[in-house]
């Protein structure tokens, strides 16, 4: 297993990379809303959604990506069964 | 390193594919029956693509010293029809006890429909009446929570169910704990975009350890690439993680639980004779 600052200097760039793709995806989607029109209310949610997401990277811990998973999931109904009568 | 692919859809690939996999190692995969893109109009559309799947991909892989096995079912996208199910499910038992057939799958859920737990239920059925393992597919981006929370529910209710012979693949970060804990298989699909790429399924190896679990390609008509376990293999290496436990993973882990079928006759590429000898 590597050590940490190990695996910090082998994935830097490539997260580098990464976020950079993010920084210009948001700036392409502000660049049209600027030229053309708002995002529609959908768009709008997904748009916020993203913001939440990277709220949750700069969160501490060892499981941000489970935590991303679940937060772009539905919510488990436990009654599901009662529901749909099966 | 040999390995073995547990989930590929190679009646999507094509011939220079198999090839390719022989050349990376590829000695056995497993290919359950899934949905063709479309949705089929009969049983007989079903009774076709089973042929398929044990008469005519065996031969193709042979052809590169590649030994095919495969599931049986109607998937869980199709399964919304609950009456085309029913005529399916009935036809199955013409082919189980086909040689390359290791049990029934990939069942599973879609979009977590009344309809599609029904058809799912009446497949475990089925698989307890013939004695069959079972290989299960779990929902896709958003409704992969529920959804596996939901089979999970169907299976642990079921105790007529070995658990050990069920495989619940397609798990992420969010559903391997579960599937694990309660002590099923489970299967990481290394699919880009909607599924898991194979530096995260090594950081899950890594937080889960090697057991029960397998690696996948689930290659099929979709974006995919038939050789993601080889990159699966390679994120290993490169972070320093024994042969072994590479090895074990994707491996010895899939024959551990094919074995457990009757009609698993794998024979390791060593194990011939050395005609030099």
């Amino acid at each position: 297993m590597h050590t940490a600052t190990q695996i910090l200097e082998n994935e830097f760039l490539e997260v580098r990379a990464k976020l950079l793709e993010v920084a210009a995806t948001l700036d392409r989607i502000d660049r049209s809303v600027a030229e053309s029109a708002p995002l529609d209310t959908g768009a709008q949610s997904s748009r916020n959604r993203v913001d939440e997401a990277i709220r949750i990277l700069l969160e501490e811990g060892p499981d941000r990506a489970e935590q991303l998973q679940r937060f772009f999931s539905h919510e488990y109904e436990k009654d599901w069964r009662r529901d749909m009568e099966i | 390193m040999d390995y073995i692919d547990p989930h590929i859809h190679m009646v999507s690939r094509t011939t220079d594919d198999y090839a390719t996999l022989a050349r990376m190692g590829c000695v056995a995969m497993s290919e359950p029956a899934f949905w063709a893109g479309f949705d089929r109009g009969s049983a007989d559309g079903f009774r076709d693509y089973f042929r398929q799947l044990t008469e005519v991909e065996p031969k193709r892989a042979a052809q590169f010293g590649i030994q095919h096995f495969t599931w049986l079912c109607i998937n869980a996208k199709e399964a919304e029809n609950v009456s085309l199910s029913r005529d399916v499910i009935a036809m199955i038992p013409e082919f189980i006890h086909c040689k390359n057939v290791l049990g029934i799958g990939e069942i599973g859920l879609n979009k977590n429909t009344k309809n599609e737990a029904t058809v799912f239920l009446e497949h475990l059925d089925l698989a307890v009446k013939f004695e069959q393992q079972i290989l299960i597919h779990t929902p896709h981006l958003e409704d992969k929570y529920q959804g596996t929370r939901m089979i999970l529910d169907m299976l642990c209710d079921d105790s007529r169910l070995d658990r050990t012979r069920v495989l619940v693949d397609h798990v992420e970060e969010h559903t391997i704990d579960e599937v694990l804990d309660r002590g099923f298989w489970a299967g990481m699909t290394l699919y880009p975009i909607t599924k898991c790429t194979p530096a995260r399924a090594v950081d899950m190896i890594e937080r889960f350890g090697g057991e029960r679990l397998l690696a996948n390609s689930a290659g099929d008509w979709g974006p995919s690439k038939p050789t993601a376990v080889p990159d699966l293999i390679f994120e290993m290496r490169r972070r320093g993680h024994s042969e072994s436990l590479i090895r074990k993973v994707v491996y010895e882990n899939p024959i551990e639980f094919f074995s457990q079928s009757p009609n698993f006759s794998f024979t390791p590429r060593d194990a011939g004779s050395d005609p030099a000898s």
